[in-house]
């Protein structure tokens, strides 16, 4: 499938990803090359080569990086690397780290070269216990050949550079993801996003001018730098160059991360990568691009749709991490939808009302419909919290609640009003409740959630889950 | 004046301020120490810092969040209300090991209430329980990222994937 610059070194059998092998294959001749330019060929390079974020966003790269202030600008700067990869579906970041950590690192000292970076620091994710070892002892490595160090000759610029890079983890929450969480939690508060302006760029970690880049982004980096911008616009389409990681998950016979050209139809994606829907049954929808890009029907993906920011945009959808899951003919999109809302309802971090209220009702109506408790109006009641939830909020993640609601309502409404006037699934799948219950009651640690059932009685709508999910604050022992 | 409101008890005495470097072994105070030396800023230092404080003595109890206070010189309520954020941070003491089963989308469609219920047979808890006998306490994660790989868990931050039920009897017996 194309050329690989991704994983071409972790396909090789036996590859560990040591210093000494990453070097043998090339590795670090990118950071030569480019300290051999100015910081800001180095941008010109990647903004040139079209490179977009591949973190959800997708916002060309060197663009972003060529709002930090101008070179005479004394204050210093920082590159805060997202590697709290938490998104459902996805799962890419973690493969990089863990088994290619010398090809993560390079592509973070060149960025931080290129922004001017004081120091680089890459905050993973907790739960990534493995990623963490690998990423410190690369950085130990890197140090100890003098790769990493307070002062490093870079003949583009006549002058020694701070090349240095730190591993930082987080603690769980999914917020921390976005982008001026990351740097709340980075500073060590709660992980709340900041109201943007100031942006990062001029206001980002401890007061100073900040770059935010994914580490798959990172990646694409050092063979952009190598091989040249003429060369990367081989691959994937004009607007969205290059290859992606793509996490398969769900109903498939071969799950897996695959490198893949972007543009590729997902069908393809499916059927020739994956294997195909696993156990001969048909397909019945997707999530293209991690949960928050929603569902889509089969009609869409028969229909030829590429996994590319532009075609996954008509649809209402985004491209997000396009990490794929893939559902069955068998499979009740209810419960997926209330899955996903448990989730949200979980990691909404309780700043704006919208998000906080809205992801608790969102999970409480999706819960009843699923439980064959729903009411006529519910899907009217579920619309019209979603649209008051859209792009109302300081962060996009109530954007990210409300849009696989829409998008299931808009492609399965009729599986919905099944549950609701036949008071069960049609699909005949089980009730959840075992794993429900002791959830919200016992596992759920955020004193800021706290679910507010009366005023969902106060605003005329009864909720059966009344009392079983009701908290209280938590206090020291 | 009668009635009214209750007098309030006077406060109860302040715990006594000890020394952090008394309360953390040595090889944490080290960490602590490291960790510090990464950023411009002490406080940055809290979450690893408080990971390590976890890893030492299983949960972060309220003398806890006050010893890591004094060590950064935060104000103990800076420390509290990170460690109510953070999930991962225990606020009851929990057993020796903690299993986390994800639950999200794609390991729900690969089986992981199977893993819960095998959980359920096997020492009879549910999410959120610890055992009898204070080996585990079993938790529902939010997605570990091992989407291909699920189902998946977490046991003391090592990934167990591509689970079946049967294993989970198995690799619980491996665990002293």
């Amino acid at each position: 499938m194309g050329e690989l610059y991704l994983f071409n070194r972790i396909q090789k059998p036996g590859y560990r990803g040591t210093l000494a092998e990453y070097a043998a294959e090339g590795g670090y001749a990118a950071l030569r090359k480019a300290l051999a330019m100015t910081p800001e060929e180095v941008v010109a390079i990647v903004k040139d080569s079209g490179l977009r974020g591949r973190g959800g966003a997708g916002f060309p790269t060197g663009f972003k990086w060529t709002f930090m202030p101008k070179p005479n600008d004394p204050r210093a700067r920082y590159l805060a690397v997202n590697a709290d990869e938490s998104e459902p579906g996805t799962c890419k970041d973690r493969i990089l780290m863990e088994r290619d950590p010398h090809f993560v690192l390079e592509g973070i000292l060149i960025s931080a070269y290129a922004i001017r970076a004081k120091a680089a620091y890459i905050y993973i994710r907790g739960e990534y216990r493995a990623s963490k070892i690998a990423m410190d002892s690369a950085i130990a490595e890197a140090r100890a050949a003098g790769i990493i160090n307070e002062k490093i000759m870079a003949p583009g610029l006549g002058a020694e550079v701070p090349l240095l890079a730190y591993t930082h983890v987080g603690a769980g929450a999914y917020i921390c993801g976005e982008e001026t969480a990351l740097m709340e939690s980075l500073e060590g508060k709660r992980g709340q996003p900041r109201p943007k302006p100031p942006f990062p760029a001029n206001f980002g970690l401890w007061g100073m001018p900040t770059t935010v880049n994914n580490i798959e982004t990172l990646a694409n980096v050092p063979p952009i730098i190598t091989k040249g911008v003429a060369w990367y616009q081989t691959m994937g389409t004009k607007p969205s160059p290059g290859n992606f990681l793509c996490g398969v998950s769900g109903d498939v016979n071969k799950p897996g991360v695959y490198e893949l050209p972007l543009g590729i139809p997902i069908k393809s994606i499916i059927n020739d990568v994956a294997g195909g829907v696993w156990k001969g049954r048909a397909l019945k929808g997707i999530i293209p691009g991690g949960s928050s890009s929603g569902f889509l029907p089969k009609s869409i993906v028969d229909g030829g749709i590429a996994m590319d920011h532009d075609s996954l945009k008509n649809q209402g959808s985004f491209i997000g991490t396009a990490s794929v899951v893939v559902f069955d003919e068998t499979r009740c999109i209810v419960r997926a939808v209330k899955i996903l809302c448990q989730f949200y309802h979980h990691e909404t971090c309780g700043q704006c009302t919208q998000c906080r209220e809205g992801c608790a009702w969102l999970d409480q109506i999706i819960c009843r419909i699923e439980n064959g408790d729903g009411r006529e109006d519910d899907i009217t009641t579920l619309l019209a919290l979603c649209d008051g939830m859209r792009g109302k909020t300081i962060c996009a993640l109530s954007d990210a609640a409300a849009i696989p609601v829409q998008l299931a309502l808009q492609h399965f409404r009729a599986e919905f009003e099944e549950h609701i006037r036949s008071k069960r699934c049609p699909l005949g799948n089980p009730k959840m409740e075992f794993h429900t219950d002791g959830r919200h009651s016992h596992d759920h640690l955020h004193n800021t959630q706290t679910v507010h059932t009366d005023v969902l009685t106060l605003h005329g709508i009864e909720n059966p889950e009344a009392g079983r999910y009701r908290e209280t604050m938590r206090h020291p022992s | 004046m009668s009635g009214g409101l209750p007098i309030p008890k006077p406060a109860a005495a302040a715990p006594n301020v000890k020394d952090p470097r008394a309360c953390f072994s040595k090889e944490t105070i080290a960490r602590f120490d490291a960790q510090v030396k990464q950023y411009p800023t002490t406080r940055s230092a809290l979450i690893p810092i408080l990971h390590y404080a976890q890893e030492e003595k299983g949960w972060i109890s309220r003398e806890t969040i006050e010893m890591v206070a004094v060590y950064l010189k935060l104000a103990p309520i800076q420390v509290w209300e990170v460690a109510t954020f953070y999930p991962m941070f225990h606020l009851q003491p929990v057993g020796r090991h903690v299993a986390w089963v994800c639950r999200n989308i794609s390991c729900d469609l690969r089986g992981c209430n199977e893993i819960i219920d095998a959980f359920h047979k096997k020492c009879g808890v549910a999410p959120g329980q610890t055992t009898a006998d204070g080996k585990l306490t079993l938790r529902l994660a939010e997605c570990l990222g091992g989407c291909a790989q699920a189902p998946v868990m977490d046991i003391d931050g090592t990934y167990y994937e591509n689970l079946t039920p049967e294993q989970v009897g198995s690799i619980l017996d491996r665990l002293k």
